[in-house]
C-alpha cells in the first residue's frame, strides 16, 4: 500500500469507491511522502494530525453513503489560502504567526465535498515571482533535474510548492492560484497539469489578494482529468465576492473524450517571440500536429497586441497589489516592529516584513498610481487591456481555442535569473494575456527538453467556455502520451 | 454682502462644506456587520471591516437607495453609473489601508439646497456631488500612556459624503445650509443626522478674501460635530486668517482640527505630509449600474421635502411665511399641524402648535414624538372654543391639564364643570345681580364712560366662574345699561 | 522617465517602507529597468478604447441590509500583536 500516494485522484476516487483502501492510509501514504520530501521545502505548514482528523471523517462519511466529489482524498493547499485556524503566510514574514479565523470559500468547498488537507504549500511571496525564490520560507526545489546536473532547478511560481508536492507526489494534487501565469507556468515547469479557468469562477474570497482583477484559483493536477475533477469542486458562485460569477458549473470530465473533430485551433503569430528556444517552437509544431492528426484545424491567428501584455501586466498586477499590501502594516496581526512612533513603526515593519521582490512591485505601483502618473500608466495600461481582452475576442470569432507554448523555456537552475527582474518577468510572456482578458488556460506536460526537463503546451478557451479547454487539453495529453517522472533523488 | 472689518479694512468670508451622513442602515456599506451606535469596542467588527487578508467587499442596496433618494432630496442628477474608488494612505483606523468611496464618478452628481436666513433672505447653495464611502475607525488617545486604542466598530459603516460650492459667505449661512441638510435627509429617513453621535458631521473649508477679489487659499478644518462648533470654528478660522494676512503673512493650505474646549482650530501634525491618495478603481467592485426604471420609481415614492411642504403650507392654509418655516422644521411637526388644520381653522390651529404646544414642548426638553397632547386631542379643545363650549381663556387651563394628565379636553371640561354658560337667562340673572349692586358705576357708563363695561363683564365673568359665555355677557350688558 | 533618489525616497514614504539611503540608487536603478520596460505602452493607440472593468460584463451585485456577521470581537483581535481589552493597541497616534 505504500504507493497510494502515486494514484491520480481519478484512481484514488475510484480506489475509495471500490474499497480497495480507505482515506486515513491513502492519507497516511500521502503524509509519509510529503515527509520524504522536505528535501523540496514544498511545504510551509505540514498539518498530518489535521489529515488524519480529516481522512477518517472521510472513512465515515463514505460509511453512512455521504460522498463528495474529492471525497478522502489529500491535497496541498498553496499557503496564499486562508485556513481556519492554520497558519497563513503567503510566504511572507510579514503574516507571522497568523491564524485565521475564517476559511476561504475555495477550500471550504473542497472540505464540503470531502478533501483532506495536507497542508499548506510554499510560494513566491504574496505570489509575486515566477521561479519561488522570493519565499520567505526558502526556495522551492523543482523535483526535476538534468541529468548528470548537480545544480538545483526552479519549480517555477509562484505556485512553485504545489507544483513540487504535485510532481514528487507528495500531494495527489494541490490548489494553485493564477495571476499572471502562476499556476500554469509551475506546472510546466514540474510537468504536471495546471488550470487557470475564467475569472469570476473561483471564489477570491479568503485568498490573500495580490492583484484583484487578475487572480484566480485553480487546480494543480497529475493529469487532465484530475484537473477537471478538481475544477468542478473549487469553482462556484459565492455571493461573498462581488467578482464571482453567478453560472452554473459544468461536469468537466464529461469534456475529456478528447474529441477534437472539427475543432478549430487557433496558432497566433505573435507568440513567436524572437529568441525563443528552438525545442519549444518544435514543442508547438508537434502540438498543432498532435491536434490536426486528431481531428482539429490548425488555423494561424493575429493577437496584435501580445507584446503590450507584459508592460500592462507589471502596471496593473503592481498598482493593485500596492494598494492590496496596504494592510500589512503591523497593526492588527502579523508582523510588528516597534519604533519610537506610528510612522516608523509602519516603515520599519514594512521593510522588515517583505521581501525585496515585494517592495519592488508595491513601489513600482505606488509611483504608477501616484498624482501625475495615474493617466499615462494605470489608465493607460487598463485601456490597453481592452485592447487584448478585444483580440482575443476576434480571434474566437473564428477559432475554438488556442495553442501556445505555457513558457519561453524549460525551468531553469536557482540564481539563474533573479539579478534582474525583467528578465524573470519574461516568462510570463505566454501566459500573461490570457490573465489579463480574464480568459482560461490550461498547461498540460507535452515533452522534454535536450535535458530532460518537462516543457507544457497552454491551451487557452473563450471566457466560461472550460470545457474546450479540457476537451484540447485531454487530446494533446493523449496524443502526448507524457508518462515522465524525475529520478526521486530527495528521497534519501 | 456679510463682511468682517480687519485692521485694514473689509473681508469676506469663503465657506464650503464637506457633510458627512451617515446613512441609517442596519448594516455596513460593504459588509453584514451591524452599526448600532455605542456597542462594545470590535464587537460590530467584521473581517471585512478589519482589514483581514483575503477578504472582500459586497454592497449593500439599501445604502445605495439611500444615496439616490438623498440626492434627489438635494435636487440632483442621479448617475445611472458610478465607480467605486480606492482611497490610499495609511492611519490605524483605517483598517485597509484605503477607504473605498467614489471620486471621479459618483453616485450623484450636481444639485442646490435653498436656505433662508434670519432677516427672510434665500439663496441657493450649489451642491457638487454626493458620494458614498465607507467611514473609519476610531482611535482613542487616553486609554494608555503611550499607545492609541483603536476600535472598528464605525470602520466600513455607510456615509453619504456631501460636498457644497463655496457659496456660503457667514457663519449664519453654514449653519442653515447644514440644517436644511439635516431636515432634508430627516424628511427622507435617510440619516438620523444625531450630531453628537457623529451620524452626521462636517469638514468645514474656511478662506478670506477682499470683497470683490478671487478665492484666497482655504484651510480645512475636520469633523466638526456640532452646529455651534461649526459657528465657532468658522469665525475662529476666519479671523486667524486675516489676522496672518493683514500681518504680512501667507495661509498655508492645511488641514485643521477644531478644539472645542478652547474655541480654537489648530494645525494637525498628523496629516503634515503632502497628500497623495492615488485613487483608483476599486478592482473588487464592479461599477454601480442603477437601471432608469428603478430610479424613477424612487422619484415616485418620495415625501414632500421641506420647501414644497411650506410652500402648500402658505398656500393651502394661508400661513405667513415665518409660521410655515417654523412649521416644516421637521416633518413630525409638520405631520401634527396638519392632522390639527385638517377641517379646522388652519391659522388658530397654527396659534395653539406654534405657540402652546411647542411653548411647553420646549419648557418640557421634549419633542413632538413625546408630546402627551396628541393632535386628534389638541383639535378636540380647538373645537370646544370654536363651538363655543369654553372661551380661549379656559382653554388655556384646560391645555394645561391635558399636558399634565394627557387626557382627552372634553373629558377635562365634563369633570371640571368648565362648560361655558349660554344660557342667556342665567347670564341675565348675574347681570342683574351686579347692576343693582353698583348703582353708581351704571349712571357713569350712562354718563358716557362705556369703558366701565370692560368692568362689569369682569364682575359676570368672575361671578360665574368664568364659564360665561364673554360674547353673550356684553351683549346683554349693553341692552340692560345702554338699552341698546 | 527616470525616477531620481528624491522620488524613490517619496515613492518609499507614500509606500510606508523605510528604505537606507545607500539603497537608493539600486532601488531606483531597479524600479527605472521596470518602468523602462513597461514604457513600451508609449507605442500604443488607446483614442476612443474604454479601460477594462470586468472580464464577464457583468454588474454589480447588491446584498439586502441585514446584520449577519460580527459579534467576535476576540476573533478580530486574537491575531493582533498588541490588543487589550478587545481594543487594537497601536503605538500612540498624533492628532
Amino acid at each position: 500500500m505504500t504507493d497510494l500516494n502515486e494514484l491520480t485522484l481519478a484512481q484514488a476516487r475510484d480506489g475509495l469507491a471500490r474499497g480497495d483502501f480507505t482515506s486515513v492510509e491513502l492519507t497516511a501514504a500521502c503524509i509519509a511522502a510529503v515527509e520524504a520530501a522536505r528535501p523540496l521545502n514544498a511545504f510551509i505548514t505540514e498539518t498530518p494530525e489535521k489529515a488524519l482528523a480529516m481522512a477518517k471523517a472521510s472513512d465515515e462519511r463514505r460509511a453512512s453513503g455521504t460522498v463528495g466529489l474529492m471525497e478522502g482524498l489529500p491535497l496541498g493547499i498553496k499557503d496564499l489560502f486562508c485556513t481556519e485556524g492554520v497558519l497563513t503566510t503567503a510566504a511572507s514574514h510579514i503574516l507571522d504567526g497568523f491564524h485565521p479565523p475564517y476559511e476561504s470559500s475555495v477550500t471550504t468547498r473542497l472540505w464540503s465535498e470531502g478533501a483532506v488537507m495536507l497542508g499548506k504549500l510554499n510560494m513566491d511571496e504574496f505570489a509575486m515571482g515566477s521561479s519561488n525564490e522570493t519565499s520567505y520560507y526558502g526556495n522551492v526545489v523543482n523535483p526535476w533535474v538534468p541529468e548528470g546536473d548537480n545544480r538545483r532547478y526552479v519549480p517555477g511560481g509562484s505556485s512553485g510548492g504545489s507544483a513540487a508536492a504535485v510532481a514528487a507526489r507528495a500531494v495527489l494534487a494541490a490548489t494553485g492560484t493564477d495571476t499572471g501565469g502562476s499556476i500554469r507556468q509551475p506546472a510546466a515547469f514540474a510537468g504536471i497539469v495546471g488550470a487557470k479557468p475564467t475569472y469570476g469562477r473561483c471564489s477570491r474570497f479568503g485568498i490573500v489578494a495580490f492583484a484583484s482583477s487578475l487572480d484566480q484559483a485553480g487546480p494543480m493536477t497529475r493529469d487532465v482529468r484530475d484537473a477537471a475533477i478538481m475544477l468542478r469542486a473549487m469553482a462556484g458562485f459565492d455571493p461573498k465576492d462581488s467578482t464571482s460569477v453567478d453560472m452554473a458549473v459544468p461536469d468537466f470530465e464529461t469534456a475529456l473524450d478528447g474529441d477534437v473533430r472539427g475543432l478549430k485551433i487557433g496558432v497566433p503569430a505573435e507568440y513567436r517571440v524572437d529568441g525563443m528556444p528552438a525545442e519549444i517552437e518544435r514543442l508547438w509544431h508537434q502540438g498543432e500536429a498532435w491536434l490536426k492528426d486528431a481531428g482539429a484545424e490548425i488555423v494561424p491567428i493575429s493577437l496584435p497586441h501580445t507584446k503590450y501584455a507584459l508592460p500592462t501586466y507589471y502596471i496593473v498586477a503592481p498598482a493593485e497589489a500596492s494598494s492590496n499590501l496596504a494592510r500589512y502594516d503591523g497593526m492588527r496581526y502579523g508582523l510588528r516592529v516597534p519604533g519610537k512612533d506610528l510612522v516608523e513603526t509602519y516603515e520599519g515593519t514594512r521593510a522588515a516584513g517583505f521581501g525585496a521582490e515585494v517592495q519592488r512591485r508595491i513601489m513600482i505601483g505606488t509611483y504608477v498610481l501616484s498624482a501625475g502618473y495615474y493617466d499615462a500608466y494605470y489608465l493607460k495600461a487598463q485601456k490597453v487591456r481592452t485592447l487584448i481582452l478585444r483580440d482575443f475576442q476576434q480571434a474566437f470569432q473564428g477559432v475554438d481555442a488556442i495553442l501556445t507554448p505555457t513558457a519561453p523555456s524549460a525551468a531553469f537552475a536557482f540564481g539563474e535569473k533573479s539579478g534582474d527582474p525583467v528578465a524573470m518577468y519574461l516568462n510570463d510572456v505566454f501566459t500573461v494575456p490570457a490573465s489579463l482578458a480574464g480568459l482560461p488556460g490550461m498547461s498540460v506536460p507535452a515533452g522534454l527538453s535536450a535535458t530532460g526537463m518537462p516543457m507544457g503546451l497552454q491551451v487557452l478557451a473563450p471566457a466560461f467556455d472550460e470545457m474546450t479547454m479540457f476537451r484540447v487539453g485531454a487530446a494533446l495529453e493523449r496524443a502526448a502520451g507524457f508518462d515522465a517522472r524525475p529520478a526521486k533523488w530527495w528521497v534519501s | 454682502m456679510n463682511l468682517i472689518e480687519g485692521a485694514t479694512g473689509p473681508w469676506e468670508i469663503v465657506i464650503g462644506l464637506e457633510v458627512h451622513a451617515q446613512v441609517s442602515s442596519n448594516a455596513k456599506l460593504f459588509s453584514g456587520a451591524a452599526t448600532a451606535f455605542g456597542a462594545e469596542p470590535n464587537s460590530q467588527v467584521s473581517f471585512v471591516d478589519a482589514g483581514m487578508p483575503g477578504m472582500l467587499p459586497v454592497i449593500n442596496a439599501w445604502c445605495v437607495e439611500q444615496a439616490v433618494r438623498t440626492g434627489m432630496g438635494l435636487n440632483a442628477e442621479i448617475n445611472l453609473r458610478s465607480v467605486f474608488d480606492r482611497k490610499n494612505y495609511f492611519y490605524p483606523d483605517l483598517p485597509q489601508g484605503y477607504q473605498i468611496s467614489q471620486y471621479k464618478q459618483p453616485v450623484v452628481g450636481r444639485g442646490s439646497v435653498t436656505i433662508e436666513l434670519s432677516d427672510g433672505t434665500v439663496k441657493v447653495i450649489g451642491v457638487e456631488r454626493l458620494h458614498l464611502e465607507q467611514d473609519a475607525g476610531k482611535s482613542l488617545h487616553d486609554q494608555h500612556p503611550s499607545m492609541s486604542y483603536v476600535d472598528l466598530n464605525r470602520s466600513g459603516v455607510a456615509l453619504m459624503e456631501i460636498v457644497s460650492d463655496p457659496d456660503m459667505r457667514s457663519a449664519e449661512e453654514a449653519s442653515a445650509y447644514v440644517e436644511k441638510l439635516r431636515q432634508i435627509v430627516l424628511y427622507l429617513g435617510t440619516c438620523d443626522a444625531v450630531m453628537a453621535e457623529g451620524s452626521m458631521r462636517a469638514d468645514v473649508n474656511v478662506s478670506v478674501r477682499r470683497p470683490g477679489e478671487g478665492f484666497g487659499t482655504r484651510c480645512e478644518i475636520k469633523n466638526v460635530n456640532s452646529m455651534r462648533f461649526i459657528r465657532q470654528a468658522i469665525e475662529y478660522e476666519a479671523r486667524r486668517q486675516i489676522a496672518i494676512i493683514e500681518d504680512g503673512g501667507k495661509i498655508d493650505q492645511e488641514t485643521r482640527l477644531f478644539d472645542p474646549n478652547k474655541g480654537e482650530t489648530r494645525s494637525m501634525r498628523s496629516k503634515e505630509e503632502a497628500h497623495d491618495y492615488r485613487y483608483f478603481p476599486d478592482p473588487d467592485l464592479l461599477p454601480l449600474e442603477l437601471d432608469p426604471a428603478w430610479v424613477e420609481g424612487i422619484r415616485a415614492s418620495l415625501p414632500e421635502l421641506p420647501d414644497a411642504k411650506k410652500a402648500r403650507f402658505v398656500a393651502e392654509y394661508g400661513l405667513s411665511d415665518y409660521d410655515a418655516r417654523t412649521l416644516v422644521s421637521d416633518r413630525a411637526s409638520a405631520d401634527y399641524y396638519e392632522a390639527v388644520a385638517k377641517g379646522r381653522d388652519a391659522k388658530l390651529a397654527c396659534n395653539w402648535v406654534t405657540t402652546d404646544l411647542f411653548g411647553h414642548l420646549n419648557k418640557d426638553g421634549k419633542t413632538i414624538g413625546d408630546s402627551p397632547v396628541s393632535a386628534a386631542q389638541l383639535g378636540q379643545l380647538i373645537d370646544r372654543i370654536v363651538d363655543r363650549t369654553i372661551s380661549g381663556r379656559l382653554a388655556k387651563e384646560v391645555f394645561e391639564l391635558m399636558w399634565e394628565t394627557g387626557r382627552d379636553p372634553d373629558a377635562i371640561i365634563e369633570e371640571k364643570g368648565l362648560k361655558q354658560v349660554t344660557d342667556t337667562g342665567a347670564i341675565a340673572a348675574v347681570v342683574d345681580r351686579v347692576i343693582a349692586e353698583n348703582p353708581d358705576k351704571v349712571a357713569e357708563v350712562q354718563g358716557g364712560k362705556e369703558k366701565l363695561l370692560g368692568w362689569f363683564t369682569g364682575q359676570v365673568m368672575k361671578l360665574s366662574g368664568g364659564k360665561a359665555n364673554p360674547q353673550a355677557v356684553n351683549d346683554i350688558l349693553r341692552a340692560k345699561i345702554l338699552g341698546g | 522617465m527616470s525616477l531620481d533618489r528624491d522620488t524613490v525616497r517619496r515613492v518609499a514614504k507614500l509606500a510606508r517602507i523605510s528604505v537606507n539611503e545607500d539603497r537608493l540608487d539600486d532601488l531606483g536603478h531597479d524600479l527605472n529597468r521596470i518602468l523602462g520596460f513597461v514604457e513600451h505602452l508609449d507605442e500604443v493607440d488607446v483614442s476612443g478604447v474604454q479601460p477594462m472593468t470586468s472580464v464577464a460584463s457583468q454588474t454589480l451585485r447588491w446584498r439586502e441590509d441585514r446584520v449577519t456577521d460580527g459579534g467576535y470581537p476576540e476573533k478580530v483581535t486574537g491575531n493582533a500583536p498588541a490588543a487589550d481589552h478587545d481594543f487594537f493597541a497601536v503605538p500612540r497616534v498624533v492628532e
